[in-house]
């Protein structure tokens, strides 16, 4: 029923998932872990092996095959949210670029392109 | 009696200060941002405020999804620069104003804007980016700095109207402290910008320019925009442009605009510049 009543509300926005309480919920093991790599140890150590740190995890099986990809989308439909994601970015070395051109299946180069020539217009 | 003389709205996006703290905020990429603030620092040089109020968002960093305050004002006598994961950004610590502070969460909480009091916080980005634009690289703030936190990333953020009715409370607050002061109000964040999934890389121009001139001029009107308007035109992070309207509310209607710049790209971002003065 909240599925329902959240697309109602926030219908008319395209390719979006607003962080909402239900996704918040949804997120909330995910998010508190990537503030692990807020530590340069656990960066570290993430950087080393990155599965077996997952492993160490109380992530669940998806959410940690999601970090494994670095498939950020699927990530946002886990309840992840952008500014907790990106410290998997920042270990990794990427930047909001780079993981918007990943989001967007864009190359690194066209998505700065597209930046460069006044953004994604809001309305497709 | 301390006083606000002047308002600042300013764009926070991480890169900026990136692109300073590596020194390439000369290169053909990041020249025509930081021309933006030639202005703007000679100003503040002249203004010379006692203290600056800080409206910004914690970006998961002094805050997680542990506790979450709609907003939260600093009262600690200092505020270190924190990892976000990309290690701590090289600038100076800000010192407080925690005097100043706690009269102001007094004088809000009996006022019915209930702050929450934060006495120990690390600050992020969105605090530390604003100060780089507005006063370069300094070996140390030439101010002190109250942060005021507001939750912008789990949704619900609290409403424009809310914002801009809690600058006014701002305001009763920093008035009616004794002691004189001059007080500079930053609102900062935004302009339109999506960060997140296929959607990434929005800029809505129109959209931003028209809240500019809005908030300015009528921002009574500005502060009517809707949540799902914001999240729609200007992606779902271009809502951070509510904190814009606790500043403007700090302000008296009359205030009189003395700078305005926009410019796209800064990275994924829309950059937006204002300084409003209070005649």
């Amino acid at each position: 029923m909240s599925q329902s009543r959240r697309s109602r509300r926030f219908a008319d926005i395209p390719d979006t998932v607003v962080f909402d309480a239900e996704q918040g919920r949804r997120g909330y093991r995910l998010n508190m872990w990537c503030l692990t790599l807020m530590k340069a140890e656990n960066r570290a150590a993430f950087q080393a092996d990155a599965a077996a740190y997952v492993e160490r995890s109380a992530l669940n099986a998806e959410e940690r095959q999601a970090v494994l990809a670095r498939d950020y989308n699927r990530m946002i439909e886990l309840g992840g949210n952008i500014y907790y994601l990106s410290r998997i970015a920042a270990t990794d070395g990427h930047s909001f670029q780079k993981i918007g051109s990943m989001m967007s299946g864009m190359t690194e180069e066209a998505f700065r392109e597209m930046m460069l020539a006044g953004g994604r217009k809001p309305h497709g | 009696m301390a006083r606000i003389t002047a308002g600042v709205g300013v764009s926070h996006m991480g890169a900026i200060g990136n692109a300073m703290d590596k020194g390439l905020a000369a290169d053909a990429y990041w020249a025509p941002a930081f021309k933006g603030f030639e202005f703007s620092r000679r100003w503040i040089a002249e203004q010379k405020p006692d203290v600056v109020i800080l409206v910004y968002n914690d970006h998961a960093t002094a805050f997680s999804m542990d506790i979450i305050p709609t907003f939260a004002l600093g009262c600690a006598e200092r505020f270190e620069p924190a990892d976000e994961g990309w290690g701590r950004r090289p600038v100076p610590a800000a010192q407080g104003a925690p005097e100043l502070a706690w009269h102001i969460a007094e004088s809000m909480i009996l006022d019915e804007f209930d702050i929450t009091i934060v006495n120990r916080m690390e600050v992020d980005h969105g605090f530390t980016v604003p100060l780089s634009l507005m006063f370069g690289q300094p070996e140390a703030w030439p101010c002190r700095v109250i942060p005021l936190a507001v939750n912008v990333v789990q949704y619900p953020p609290p409403t424009g109207r809310r914002c801009y009715h809690l600058g006014q409370a701002l305001r009763r607050a920093v008035e009616s402290f004794e002691e004189d002061l001059k007080v500079v109000v930053f609102g900062t964040g935004g302009l339109s910008h999506q960060l997140q999934g296929p959607r990434a890389g929005l800029i809505n121009r129109e959209f931003d320019n028209r809240f500019l001139e809005m908030l300015s001029r009528e921002p009574e009107k500005a502060a009517q925009i809707p949540h799902v308007e914001y999240l729609r035109e200007a992606g779902t992070e271009g809502i951070e442009m509510v904190m814009w309207l606790i500043m403007r509310g700090a302000l008296p209607r009359e205030a009189r605009e003395v700078h305005r710049f926009y410019h796209v790209p800064a990275s994924n971002t829309a950059l937006g510049h204002l300084i409003l003065e209070n005649p």
